[in-house]
């Protein structure tokens, strides 16, 4: 084996873990408002607006400039290309707006999909010619991280062997490159919920595709601590005749992640509401997965599950009607006053 | 009450076109055998595949084909009510520093749990038998545990999803002693980790052996050095162990066999 040749310096790592970090940082989620100029239009349309670059402006100021009782609700706010480059009223740069409530920047990268010659309709996702490039001036501009959406779907004969290779290395190369910016890419293998499989079939694919992502970015020798996932729940097909219960999704969920994902990565940003960020919310709009979280699309709630895992001896048990006895060091949430939350080393070498 | 376990492989032998590498044959009838261990009171088994570094070594085919043969023989082992203890050992031979087996080892991990991802092996009914991540023998650079103890959870927390329950570590060719202290630096490391962390391997055994010698008479010395030790690792894997310093010479001998192929 050749010897090592190392991707990131300490420092490019100590940067990378960081932001990571404080993206999923206790309490903390995503406003994912990186809807391109196309899908834009079917959200403003539904409420009467004309899809302008005034308009699309206007609403994203909305959200940006809210009251400061966002400011503990969100870690990062990831935009379209065009949002990085319009202005509030005052003339401030949207990421400034961004940073000013304390969150970082995030930047949808990706081209979207196309399609996978000899599949049935299965794609890839584009996106890398000039990538390098492009996250360097996005870094510049003030984003810190980055977002890029693959997409596979369940049928009897998919995915298939090439489709989840090839999104996985995809995923890989894509991370690798904004790594080398010092931007933490969100890595987003998205398992569409169309279809009539069940809770299990959505498990098992998911537990596949999640094995293929992380060999891949092992494979282009990724930085797990400086990296997020965005997976989706599992969840059964939209067309499934059998419900679940949340709890059943959320162990579903919890177990596929268990099995796949490394400690190393600092957390894990669910997309709520179940379906393609690229459609309107609907009025069948499956129930969420994890109990008391708002349903609400556009918003991903980070949820710091299988990674961080506390030894306090003072850890909380979460409410009955959860299995304690299946997954008994996940369950369990750090008490605030456990001395190492603040300190969590990231590993050696830096 | 302690589980008994069956090592089933039938040891290694080389691989053609690569430069002393090898794979570890034992896959005929291992349905029938794991059957009868099981009905003969067997809970565990234990595969070894052996890899080793050099500036050319482990190779693709190398790696490829150890995390094959350990997935397909923990996924007969579970289709018995046998768990199977996976053991991709890198050995200690060699000049490499800390870095390059961290970098081997994370390697090596990332295609055995893939393999068994293919191989639809339940982790919840497995366990990891590693090398803890350590520099070659014949480095000229020391390394403290803290420094070995940091390069092995970080490597580990690259690699095995938190589904694995736990990670006995080989000992090997470290000294008794050596493998209890960094047992015990492991398990203080400040990283987070979901898996047990504990010891399984010839450190165990070797004073024990010494002191028994060949001679009945010293059944009870024997058994009161193994007692001593299994006391000792029970202490390193929850990090409640501090070296006396009385451990003797006998404790601190490398147990280092150069490329060890049982």
């Amino acid at each position: 084996m050749s010897p090592p040749v190392p991707a990131l310096s300490p420092e490019q790592k100590k940067e990378l873990a960081a932001i990571a970090q404080r993206i999923v940082a206790p309490g903390k989620g995503i406003l994912a408002a990186d809807e391109s100029t196309g899908s834009i239009a079917k959200r403003l349309s539904s409420v009467g607006a004309e899809n302008t670059e005034e308009n699309r402006r206007w609403y994203r100021q909305l959200l940006f400039t809210a009251d400061k009782r966002v400011e503990p609700c969100i870690g990062g706010v990831i935009l379209f290309h065009e949002t990085m480059y319009q202005k509030a009223d005052d003339g401030r740069p949207f990421p400034q707006v961004i940073k000013d409530k304390g969150a970082l920047v995030g930047i949808k990268v990706d081209k979207g999909v196309v399609p996978l010659a000899g599949t049935n309709g299965e794609t890839t996702t584009q996106g890398l010619d000039g990538l390098m490039e492009r996250c360097a001036q996005y870094k510049k501009d003030g984003a810190d991280f980055a977002k890029w959406r693959c997409v596979l779907k369940i049928t009897a004969h998919t995915p298939t062997r090439l489709a989840v290779m090839e999104n996985a290395n995809v995923l890989a190369r894509y991370a690798s490159i904004c790594q080398q910016n010092g931007i933490v890419p969100i890595v987003e293998p998205e398992i569409l919920p169309d279809g009539d499989h069940d809770l299990k079939t959505c498990q098992y694919v998911t537990e596949k595709v999640l094995a293929a992502v992380y060999k891949a970015l092992s494979d282009h020798h990724v930085y797990l601590e400086g990296t997020l996932l965005k997976p989706n729940m599992v969840t059964a097909g939209h067309a499934c005749a059998t419900k679940y219960s949340p709890e059943e999704i959320a162990m579903a969920t919890v177990t596929a992640l268990r099995r796949t994902v490394p400690p190393a990565v600092p957390g894990i940003t669910f997309l709520l509401g179940g379906q393609s960020e690229e459609e309107p919310p609907s009025t069948s709009t499956p129930p969420t997965a994890v109990p008391n979280v708002p349903n609400v699309p556009e918003l991903c709630l980070s949820c710091v599950t299988v990674p961080r895992l506390c030894h306090c001896p003072q850890a909380v048990p979460v409410s009955p009607g959860w299995c304690h006895s299946a997954v008994p060091r996940l369950v369990s949430q750090c008490c605030p006053q456990c001395p190492r939350r603040d300190h969590v080393p990231v590993g050696w070498p830096e | 009450m302690a589980h008994a376990s069956a090592s089933v492989d039938k040891g290694v032998v080389p691989l053609a076109g690569t430069n002393g590498e090898t794979m570890t044959q034992g896959l005929d009838g291992l349905m029938e055998h794991c059957a009868q261990y099981k009905k003969d009171g067997a809970g565990f088994a234990k595969w070894r595949c052996v890899l080793k570094i050099t500036a050319h070594t482990p190779t693709r085919l190398a790696v490829m084909e150890n995390a094959n043969v350990l997935a397909r023989y923990a996924s007969i082992c579970q289709q018995n009510g046998i768990v199977p203890i996976v053991e991709p050992e890198i050995l200690p031979d060699g000049d490499h520093d800390l870095k390059t087996c961290q970098y081997v080892t994370k390697k090596v991990l990332a295609a055995v749990y893939k393999a068994l991802s293919d191989h639809h092996v339940y982790l919840e009914g497995m366990l990891l038998k590693p090398n803890m991540v350590t520099a070659g023998h014949a480095c000229a650079t020391k390394y403290s545990p803290e420094e070995i103890a940091m390069a092995t959870v970080t490597m580990l927390r690259w690699t095995v999803p938190p589904a694995v329950p736990g990670i006995t570590f080989l000992s090997g060719g470290q000294s008794v002693e050596e493998a209890s202290i960094n047992l015990n630096t492991i398990n203080r490391c400040p990283l987070l980790h979901p898996w047990a962390l504990t010891s399984y391997g010839r450190a165990l055994q070797a004073l024990a052996l010494k002191a028994w010698g060949g001679k009945k008479d010293n059944t009870k010395a024997a058994q009161e050095e193994y007692v001593k030790r299994a006391l000792a690792n029970s202490l390193a894997c929850q990090g409640k162990y501090t070296p006396s310093g009385t451990a003797g010479a006998a404790a601190s001998e490398s147990l280092f066999v150069s490329n060890h192929a049982y």
